[in-house]
């Protein structure tokens, strides 16, 4: 059967409705194969191989086959153990105690202990990982009662659903008697990691590849992990990853790795499943970010106004293939447990656009003239097709409405530095990853107090203290209930405010070869331990 | 031999001040590109706050002023220390070694076919000027120059990868295989036929045409009809008199497209994931890695040297009356 991309995407759609719980619709699973080389393709490598130290998908879907986290999601979307078995937490919110589960071996055949747990959350996720210096901000000690029990105690109310939803990013366990007393982010073990993980690490080969081999002793037992070895590929150039794929020299592109048209092309290729399931996840906005230090974007209908004249629909269709659909706020869709349905606040309406601008003073000084003085100065953000494109697409709708944009592209340092240190910029796309709970890596968009030249935080000048007080008030909520409506307020305000137009919602897309079985099965399976996935006969 | 020694540590003596130029230009060009090695390190983590990057700045010696930069830097030179990469956690000479053997064999390959294909085609072209010989290869010649090297190498891996699955779509060797002895090297040698293709096709055209072109004006001159006149085979005369004097263009030019070819390579080893030092130059760019890049320079530059003194070496075993100095 072929699947074309709107079924994928409406597969997409309903899947996230249902709370992101892929393990329907299956039909009957055959019995899993041992053996096999899974080889991978990926545009990028990375510096580190240490979860632990860098948060970031080019991490996971690597070394997260090597070393594991305490908490993964399961099929529907919820915390399971990994290597914490269970877990109680204080009325509080101060205290959360992680039950370790025993008889786990780390690589090198020592004991995996609490001291590892402890080591990696007070050396590793609270002073360097990305996302974590935030997260762990309070976090004062984990004690170490006995051998298999890690207690966290925390400063400030941790709401227990963040700290397990951002666990499985945010909390991979390295082993401390690898790591105590050497400067962890030099340590050799970074680019040859130790973990407790189903694969062990093999080689890694700068430029070329990376291989990690099954581990026998893997403490799921049950014959699992199915497959022998994988391997990892390098493959930068986008045309040349396809033609890997086609000629069989890779089985699976994670993380949107080919060209949209290849992906479009390949989906209708029997040989091939291409989807967004199982990266429900790993949700991300493409979004238009504007500078409110410029006058004009400094006026709130201003701002609206150009949200108004992007037909994102058209978008959509035609620079994405499909694989999206429109924003609705900055808490996407996929995320059951904070996303109230809502439509897309901007819908395109050219005219509105128009009458808009000329209310708020910026009327055309004659018929196809330009509204401000000077144009906007556009700098898309270098992450690939979804951003780049939508910087030309946003030129090209906003001179329908009389308002000119001149795009000045950049690399990705040039970038950075540009829109987050000098503030150089009028309007900039961006791509903005949602982490399982609003308050790991969303919130940061809208709160003021990031420091100038601190990538990824609100450097477009906007200011709200209510949007502040909501964000805080969320963030140390121990109600979940209370907290999901906590965050309404936040989405209103941003919504309302828009310094940020969350214009399009898609998951990354996965291109794989029908034969690669037990995969995409929850939803951050890209960045899971791929434990029971397995090879079909070619 | 001696003579030749001397002769190389004098080149090598003039080419110090040229080389620093260079190196000290390509120091302060790069100030001017936006972003340092941080901001592409975080742009990779996707995110990061400004104490970790203010940490990781003083750790990379970037939270100093450029000028103490680049003393630091020359500094180091003087004891022929290149630094560590940023990227890679190990020093610069370590990772420039890995990949130099790649682009070595690469490169002398390709050279080696665009050369050697291009010179027989250019002399068959010019026995048979105007002819059908003539007329075939010189179009051909136009077709191979006129496409650009990573369209042609996409479309070799459509078509002998995708299509016929005779050849591997890219890298190096097969992976995991563990292949030795004469295996090994028909592996890898099936891994770069594709590239070499792509990257020596344009210089085999420019070499087609020049040897063309070379030999038609020899074939003019006064002692070709003397040689003639003696009574001479036509190959004889081709072999001993022509050919000989009719390479030296064809010399001089490759020394001075050899560094094109280093640039042209970045682009091939993209395309079929070579891990060479032209994907590394790339890769240090893109990354900002200083360090890196500067070696690489460094290296070429000391290549670039290299290959012309070669040259230069050459005319004098192809024409005596020129004396290398």
């Amino acid at each position: 059967m072929q699947t074309t991309r709107r079924q994928v995407l409406v597969a997409g759609s309903a899947l996230a409705v249902a709370g992101g719980g892929p393990a329907l619709a299956q039909g009957p699973v055959p019995a899993p194969q041992r053996g096999g080389t899974l080889t991978v393709q990926l545009t990028s490598e990375q510096r580190v191989l240490n979860p632990a130290i860098q948060a970031s998908t080019g991490v996971y879907v690597m070394a997260s086959k090597i070393v594991e986290p305490l908490v993964d999601l399961d099929a529907q979307g919820e915390p399971v153990g990994v290597l914490a078995e269970r877990w109680d937490g204080s009325a509080d919110g101060l205290t959360h105690t992680f039950h370790l589960r025993r008889g786990v071996n780390w690589h090198d055949g020592k004991p995996f202990v609490a001291r590892d747990v402890q080591f990696s959350a007070m050396e590793c996720w609270k002073k360097i990982l990305n996302y974590g210096t935030t997260l762990y901000q309070f976090l004062e000690a984990v004690e170490t009662p006995d051998e298999h029990t890690a207690v966290f105690r925390f400063s400030k109310p941790m709401p227990q659903g963040l700290l397990l939803r951002a666990l499985p990013d945010l909390g991979h366990v390295i082993p401390a008697h690898v790591y105590a007393g050497t400067d962890i982010r030099t340590n050799p073990a970074n680019t040859a990691p130790i973990g407790t993980g189903p694969f062990v690490f093999k080689q890694y080969e700068r430029g070329q590849y990376l291989i990690a081999e099954r581990n026998p002793n893997y403490w799921r037992g049950n014959g699992q992990p199915y497959l022998d070895r994988i391997v990892w590929r390098f493959i930068s150039d986008r045309a040349a990853a396809s033609a890997a794929l086609e000629s069989g020299q890779v089985q699976f592109s994670p993380y949107s790795g080919l060209a949209l048209s290849d992906i479009s092309r390949l989906s209708k290729d029997a040989r091939y499943t291409v989807s967004t399931r199982g990266n429900e996840g790993n949700t991300a906005h493409t979004v238009m970010e504007m500078n409110l230090r410029r006058a004009e974007l400094a006026k709130v209908e201003v701002r609206r106004a150009l949200c108004h004249a992007l037909d994102l629909g058209f978008f959509i269709e035609n620079f994405l293939y499909g694989y999206a659909k429109l924003g609705t706020g900055p808490i996407p869709s996929s995320s059951a447990p904070f996303y109230v349905p809502r439509a897309a606040p901007y819908p395109f309406d050219r005219a509105k656009a128009e009458r808009m601008l000329d209310d708020a003073g910026y009327k055309r000084p004659s018929r196809g003239a330009m509204r401000f003085a000077q144009p906007l100065k556009l700098l898309p953000a270098p992450w690939g097709e979804y951003t780049v494109n939508f910087a030309t697409f946003i030129q090209q709708s906003l001179r329908e409405i009389g308002v000119r944009v001149e795009i000045e592209a950049r690399d990705a340092p040039g970038f950075l530095t540009g829109v987050y240190r000098d503030h150089n910029f009028d309007l900039t796309t961006g791509w903005h990853q949602y982490r399982n709970d609003p308050a790991v890596s969303t919130t940061v968009w809208f709160r003021t107090g990031s420091p100038v030249g601190a990538p990824w935080t609100n450097q477009y000048g906007y200011d709200n203290p209510a949007m502040d007080r909501a964000i805080d008030v969320a963030a140390t909520e121990l109600n979940a209930m209370k907290r999901k409506a906590d965050y309404q307020e936040f989405v209103k305000l941003a919504v309302d405010d828009v310094p940020v137009h969350c214009a399009v919602e898609h998951a990354f897309i996965s291109v794989y070869a029908k034969r690669l079985m037990g995969s995409h099965n929850t939803p951050r399976w890209s960045s899971s331990s791929w434990h029971d996935a397995w090879l079909a006969p070619a | 031999m001696k003579r030749i020694g001397v002769l190389a540590l004098r080149r090598l003596a003039q080419s110090v001040p040229v080389l620093l130029i260079i190196l000290i230009g390509l120091f302060l060009l790069l100030q001017l590109a936006p972003g340092d090695t941080v901001d592409a390190l975080l742009a990779q983590m996707g995110g990061g706050d400004a104490a970790v990057a203010a940490q990781l700045r003083r750790d990379y010696g970037l939270d100093v002023s450029v000028p103490v930069q680049l003393g630091r830097y020359l500094v180091r030179l003087l004891s022929f220390d290149l630094g560590m990469s940023a990227i890679y956690g190990k020093p610069v000479a370590s990772v420039i070694f890995e990949r130099l053997a790649v682009t070595a064999l690469f490169m002398s390959c390709a050279l080696a076919f665009a050369f050697s294909a291009g010179l027989v085609l250019g002399v068959l072209a010019a026995r048979r000027v105007n002819g059908w010989p003539d007329t075939l290869i010189s179009t051909l010649g136009l077709v191979f120059y006129a496409i650009p090297s990573f369209w042609l190498g996409l479309m070799l891996i459509v078509l002998f990868s995708v299509k016929l699955a005779w050849l591997p779509p890219g890298g190096f060797e097969s992976i995991g295989e563990g292949l030795t002895g004469m295996a090994h090297v028909l592996d890898v040698a099936q891994h770069l036929v594709l590239p070499i293709l792509s990257l020596s096709l344009i210089f085999l055209a420019i070499y087609l045409r020049l040897m063309r072109a070379s030999m038609l004006e020899v074939m003019t001159l006064d002692f070709v009809r003397t040689a003639r006149a003696k009574g001479l085979s036509e190959g004889h005369v081709l072999r001993r008199h022509v050919l000989r004097n009719a390479l030296l263009p064809m010399v001089t030019f490759v020394g001075l497209q050899f560094s094109t070819m280093l640039g042209g390579s970045v682009v091939v080893e993209s395309v079929f994931s070579l891990p060479g030092l032209g994907r590394l130059a790339f890769e240090s760019v893109v990354q900002r890695d200083l360090n890196t890049l500067l070696g690489i320079v460094l290296v070429s530059a000391v290549l670039v040297i290299v290959v012309n003194f070669i040259v230069d070496l050459l005319y004098a075993k192809l024409d005596p009356r020129i004396v290398a100095r």
